[in-house]
Parts: structure tokens; sequence; C-alpha cells
């Protein structure tokens, strides 16, 4: 099975700043990263300078770059870790790959450090298959195949958009889970990558992803701020609102979604009980979220990602603005990014 | 919230029968001893009957061959298949105890990357005292296993989960591949141990292999028939398959969860790929046609039993897939003789 191997010309590596010294960060990524170019956009709520070691290929952007491109209003959208949407909004780029600042490259079960750039583009460049599920998970790895009783009309698979990546030792839990269990570290390398079945939600974490931005880039949207919004995962869920976004239209589109490999190795901080505070409200709109993503259907007109958002921010509006005011605010948000990504962004060239 | 998981794995010696069908020998047991002697195992003999099948020293067993299952289910025997390990499926509907574990004689016990021998039994217990998640994906798979738990996003109102109907083990060495990719492959082996379970989700079909695989009998028994396979029936290695689907679609809509994964066995025999394809290749075919049957079928809300509800998916097969071949309306007929022989040996459904 050959597929066209991703150039490194046709990736951007985009890490949103939420730390101003990201020298560790980026000498321990040296080997993976020096092959491509790097948007590095820093949070403007960050008021250090940025400390990053030489020799990359880079483009940094700060507050005044956001201010300049979108507006003053509008930059509102990008503060905190929607800083790296910033950055998908001026890649010019067909693939991105973003990487929180506090996670470094993993070790597998062998010891062997991973590369889950190369993870990532191999995720998007071989076919996912979401219309049955194959027990031998990626059929496309070496060394797995499609099982006995696979329809063999179902094969070829789709395009894959966007891969989310796992994490060793500190996981992706919410504020209340860790705070009940601050000892638990995932030490579990799970050897797999899996096609998410369609119709199926999944909570996409933004800690470790990578997409096709040609095709999914105007669906990551920087939408859901909580009204406590802070500088820790426990303290957001704009990932997982922007997630639900990407899969619903993955799944209109035809276009696939796998989880699992790579890993990245993901470093303690904060204190989940402190965070807890501020996270509860993320925690109970998730009861109000996921039933109306896991309801909503797109019309078919709707044949571009862009479409589909514009769609999506009309029935966020509908069925969730009673709920909570920050649903407006997501929706308006959606209806901004749209407009933004028209005018500003473009596909590759 | 997931608990966390210290306390031992129970053995429920007295609540699981171990079924095995087979048609050569069983000296495979040796090799599970430690692990199966405490269950009984309810052992359902293939093809003639008059070979007597040497049961190693040492297990609590029934046997049953051709001649028991003609004397026990009369005229109804005509929906268990003959040369076939369909035939297993004998030994579920006779079995009287909550849980059933099915495995191939020619499954061996695998060793993790530790070098540790797998209590397969083990893991499928564990898997089915715990619920499954199939209403929305949790990224770190089972969230109830020791050193896991729900990610952020998951929300908590689906935290308790769904009670597990099946757990759906893997196999190490010879993949379960159909008979063309077996061509094409011959040598490849699965030598990747994938650390996890996971459930699948609501509303996804997937190809059941019947290999290493539990189930809660209690909870979706009657819908684990492996249909009309070998003699005298137009395809074969579709049995686990078709039971797979039917069950499939009875948990979703009964909110039952099934999940995939750990333990690894070691499949030990690779059948012949020219005799495979041979028993498969009317399969292959409707398969992409049944597959779509299944994934549009909806049960009315009045099929609150596993036995209504199977019964409604008999009169679906004969209407979609009738005109397919007339083999489907067989079939369907056989789904109905197969509850009906289920509730006469176990009372019918409440």
């Amino acid at each position: 099975m050959s597929q066209a191997n991703i150039s490194e010309s046709e990736v951007d590596i985009v890490i949103g700043a939420l730390h101003s010294d990201l020298t560790l960060f980026m000498n321990e990524w040296r080997p993976f990263f020096l092959r491509f170019h790097i948007i590095i956009v820093k949070d403007p709520d960050l008021k250090e300078d940025l400390q990053i070691p030489e020799g990359f290929e880079l483009d940094v952007y700060s507050k005044s770059d956001i201010e300049r491109v979108v507006g003053s209003s509008t930059a509102g959208l990008f503060s905190g870790y929607s800083c790296r949407y910033f950055g998908y909004l001026v890649s010019r780029k067909k693939y991105i790959v973003c990487v929180d600042d506090d996670c470094f490259p993993a070790r597998d079960n062998m010891g062997n450090v991973v590369d889950a750039l190369a993870e990532h583009l191999f995720n998007l460049k071989t076919p996912a298959t979401p219309f049955f599920f194959n027990t031998l998970y990626d059929p496309f790895r070496k060394g797995a195949d499609f099982v006995r009783g696979y329809p063999f009309s179902l094969r070829s698979g789709v395009d894959c958009a966007l891969s989310c990546g796992l994490w060793l030792n500190q996981a992706d839990f919410d504020a209340p889970t860790q705070a009940l269990k601050p000892g638990v570290r995932n030490l579990r390398y799970v050897d797999a990558v899996m096609t998410v079945p369609v119709r199926t939600m999944i909570p996409v974490s933004g800690i470790n992803i990578a997409f096709n931005r040609e095709v999914v880039g105007p669906a990551l949207v920087p939408a859901l701020k909580l009204a406590d919004e802070g500088k820790l995962r426990w303290e957001t869920i704009e990932d997982i609102w922007s997630g639900m976004c990407v899969k619903v239209i993955c799944d209109h589109l035809g276009l696939g979604v796998k989880t699992g490999l790579p890993y990245v190795y993901r470093t303690q901080r904060g204190s989940a009980i402190e965070s807890l505070k501020k996270e509860w409200q993320g925690v109970k709109l998730m009861e109000d979220i996921v039933p109306f993503f896991q309801s909503l259907r797109l019309p078919q007109s709707a044949s571009t990602a862009e479409a589909c958002v514009a769609e999506m921010a009309k029935t966020v509006k509908e069925k969730l603005g009673q709920v909570d005011p920050l649903f407006l605010r997501a929706a308006q948000a959606m209806e901004d990014w749209v407009k933004l990504w028209a005018s500003v962004a473009s596909s590759t060239g | 919230m997931a608990e966390a998981s210290v306390k031992p794995v129970p053995l429920l010696k007295d609540e699981l029968d171990i079924v095995i069908p087979t048609i050569r020998n069983l000296d495979f047991l040796e090799m599970w001893r430690p692990f199966f002697q405490p269950y009984h195992l309810i052992i359902v003999q293939d093809g003639d009957p008059s070979k007597t099948i040497k049961v190693p020293e040492g297990f609590d067993y029934e046997l049953f061959n051709r001649n028991d299952i003609n004397r026990i289910l009369g005229p109804k025997a005509s929906c268990i298949s003959f040369k076939d390990s369909a035939c297993r499926c004998f030994g579920y509907m006779v079995s009287k105890k909550k849980y059933i574990f099915t495995i191939d004689d020619d499954c061996f016990v695998a060793k993790d990357p530790s070098g540790k021998d797998i209590n397969a039994l083990e893991q499928h217990i564990k898997n089915l005292l715990s619920p499954s998640t199939p209403y929305f994906f949790n990224t770190l798979y089972d969230p109830y296993r020791e050193g896991t738990d729900f990610v952020r996003g998951y929300p908590f109102s689906l935290r308790e989960g769904a009670p597990t109907a099946v757990s759906h083990g893997l196999w190490l060495n010879i993949p379960d591949y159909d008979a063309p990719t077996q061509l094409v492959r011959p040598h490849e082996r699965n030598t990747r141990y994938v650390d996890a379970v996971l459930t699948i989700p609501k509303g996804t079909l997937f190809p059941m292999c019947g290999m290493n695989l539990a189930f809660n009998r209690e909870l979706i028994g009657p819908a684990m028939y492996f249909g009309l396979m070998g003699d005298g029936h137009p395809t074969g290695r579709y049995d686990d398959m078709w039971a797979g689907w039917c069950m499939k679609v009875i948990c979703d809509h009964l909110g039952l969860g099934v999940k995939t994964g750990l333990p690894y066995i070691w499949h030990s025999k690779a059948s012949n790929p020219f005799v495979n394809l041979k028993k498969e290749y009317k399969g292959i075919f409707w398969q992409e046609e049944i597959i779509p049957s299944f994934q549009s079928a909806s049960l009315p809300k009045e099929c609150s039993s596993v036995q209504n509800c199977y019964l409604e998916l008999s009169k679906q097969v004969k209407d979609k897939l009738g005109k397919v071949d007339p083999y489907f309306n067989k079939l369907a007929d056989a789904m109905v003789t197969w509850i009906e022989a289920w509730d006469e040996l176990n009372g019918a459904a409440k």
C-alpha cells in the first residue's frame, strides 16, 4: 500500500506560547522540528518576551501582529490557548501539527523516542475507516490489515482530516478527576491508532493534534470561552468544542478522524484543586454540549468546512443560545471566524 | 467517576461455562489447565458423533455430539449447523450459567510483552464486570481499568456507563484474516500487543470473531445464534460475523455495551486459504448487502427483550435480504427456530 509522502514543505508546526521561555521545549523537540517551518504565536496576555533558541526556521507572532491582521476587536478570539488558532489562520501550508508548549517527546515501550510529527503525518496521509470498525485497529499500519468480515467496498477508506494524539505522564483529565487522583499518571503506552467511527463523538484534546488545514482548517474554531478561562488546560474547553465541530463536519463531508498514537510526554503543572473552581462551568456545560453535537445534522448544501461552520453557528444560536449566554458568544465567534478565514486565510500558495 | 480497581477479580467459577466446539481433539486444554480447571466445560463435538473425543483428565465437563443435539432439540436441531464451528452456539443454549466464554481449539495461552502468561479468562471477566461506555468515546479507552480514567470533556452524566454484554478478545500470531487477504499475505503474523480495551460505540458495527469471546448470557444470550453454516449451506466462516451484527444492533437498542481489545490469545493454526475461499466466497459478496442492512436496522420501542428483538430482526432479514438469496429466508426461519428452542430450554422471556 503506497501513499504519497507528505513533504516538509507542506507542513507548518504551530505552537501557542503560554510560557515565555521556550528554550527547553524547542531544544527537546529540535531533532523533529528542525526540518519544518514553525509558527509561534505568543499568548497576547503573556507579558514577558519569548526566549527561543537559535537554528529554527520560524515566524513569531505576538499581540500587535494579531491586532494588525484581524483588528483589535476580533483579537480577543486569540487569547490563552486559543492563540494557536491565529497560527492556523495565517499558515499557508496544507497540514498543521500543533503541540502544547509543556509537552515533550515521549518514549515508546521499547524506550525509543517517538517522532510525534512523523506519526501524525502518517495518520493524515493514510486513509481513515469510519464506516466499519476494524478490530485490529488501523489497517494501514505495518503488520496489520483488515480482518475477516470487513466489507471490501469499504477498504479504500476516506481521507483523514484530523489526527488526535495522546499523552503520557500527565493525562488530559479534568480538574475534578485529577484532584481526586492527584498521583495518577498515564503510564500505559497503547500501541494503536484507530479511526473514530462515523457519528461517534469524542472529546478532542488540543494538546497534541494535527490536521489537514486545506480541508478542515475553518472547522477548528476558537469559539467557546469559559467565563473564567485560565492558562491551564483544566480551565478550558475550547478544544473540546472545536473538536466536536470538526467531527460533525468530517462526518458530514465524508472525512475521517483518527485517535491514538502518537504520544507526547506531558509535564505536570498547576493545582487541580485550584482549577476546580474555574473549570466547573466547563464540566456542567458538557452536559448540554454533547447531546447538541450528537444530534446535529448539516444540510446537504453545506459542502465546505466554512459553509458547515456558518450553518453550525446558526444552530448553536437557536438551540443553545437560551441555555447560557456563553453559547451566543460562541456562535458569534464562529461567524467571525468564518469571515476571518475568508479574508485572511487562503489556500496553499 | 471510575473507581480505582484494586479488588481481586472474582473467579465466577459457578457462574461461568466455557464452551468449546471441536472436531479433532482437546489437547490444547493442557496449556489452559491452570486457568480453566476451576470451570465447567461444555464441549460441542462437531462432525462424526461416533468418534470419541478425549478430554484431558481433571476437567469437569459435558460433551454433546450431533446425536445429543438431535435428541435434545428434536426437529429444532435443524437450526444448529453441522460441520462448522457454528455448532458451538448449542453450548450457549444448554448452559445454565450467567456467563459464557468460548474459545477455539487451536488457541493457546499468549504472553504479554513482559513475558507473563495471559489469563484470558480473567481479563474477559474484568471486561464483563465493569461497565461499557458506548455513548461517547473515551480517548484513553476503557476508563475503568487501573491507571486510567475518563478524559477532560467526558460528560459526568455518562460516566456510570452501560452494562457490558460482550467482551471480544483478540489474537496474536495468526491473525483472523479472510481468505483473499491470507492468500496475498500468507506470512503476516500479528505481533503487535495493543494494551487496550475499548467500548465499540453505539451505532457502530464490527466483525465479531468467535475465537476468543465472552458474554453475559443473561443479558444477551439469545442473540448469540451463529447461523446456518457448513454442511448443506452456501457459506461458511460467517457464523460469528452474523451473530456479531445481530448482537450489536440489539445491544445498541437495549442500552448494552460491547468491548473489544484485551485479552489476547495465541492463535496457532492457519487454515487453508483455498478451502477458506470456497467457504467464504458467497459471504464476501453478501456482506456488501448485509452490512448496510444491519447498519440501517432499527427496532421498535416495544421490543424490550432480547428474544423479541431477535424475532423482529429475523423478519427484517427476510424482508431486506430474502431477495439477495433464498438462503436468507432459511436463515430467518432458523433464527425463529433458535429462539423457540432457547425459550423451550431456558424458559421464555419475561
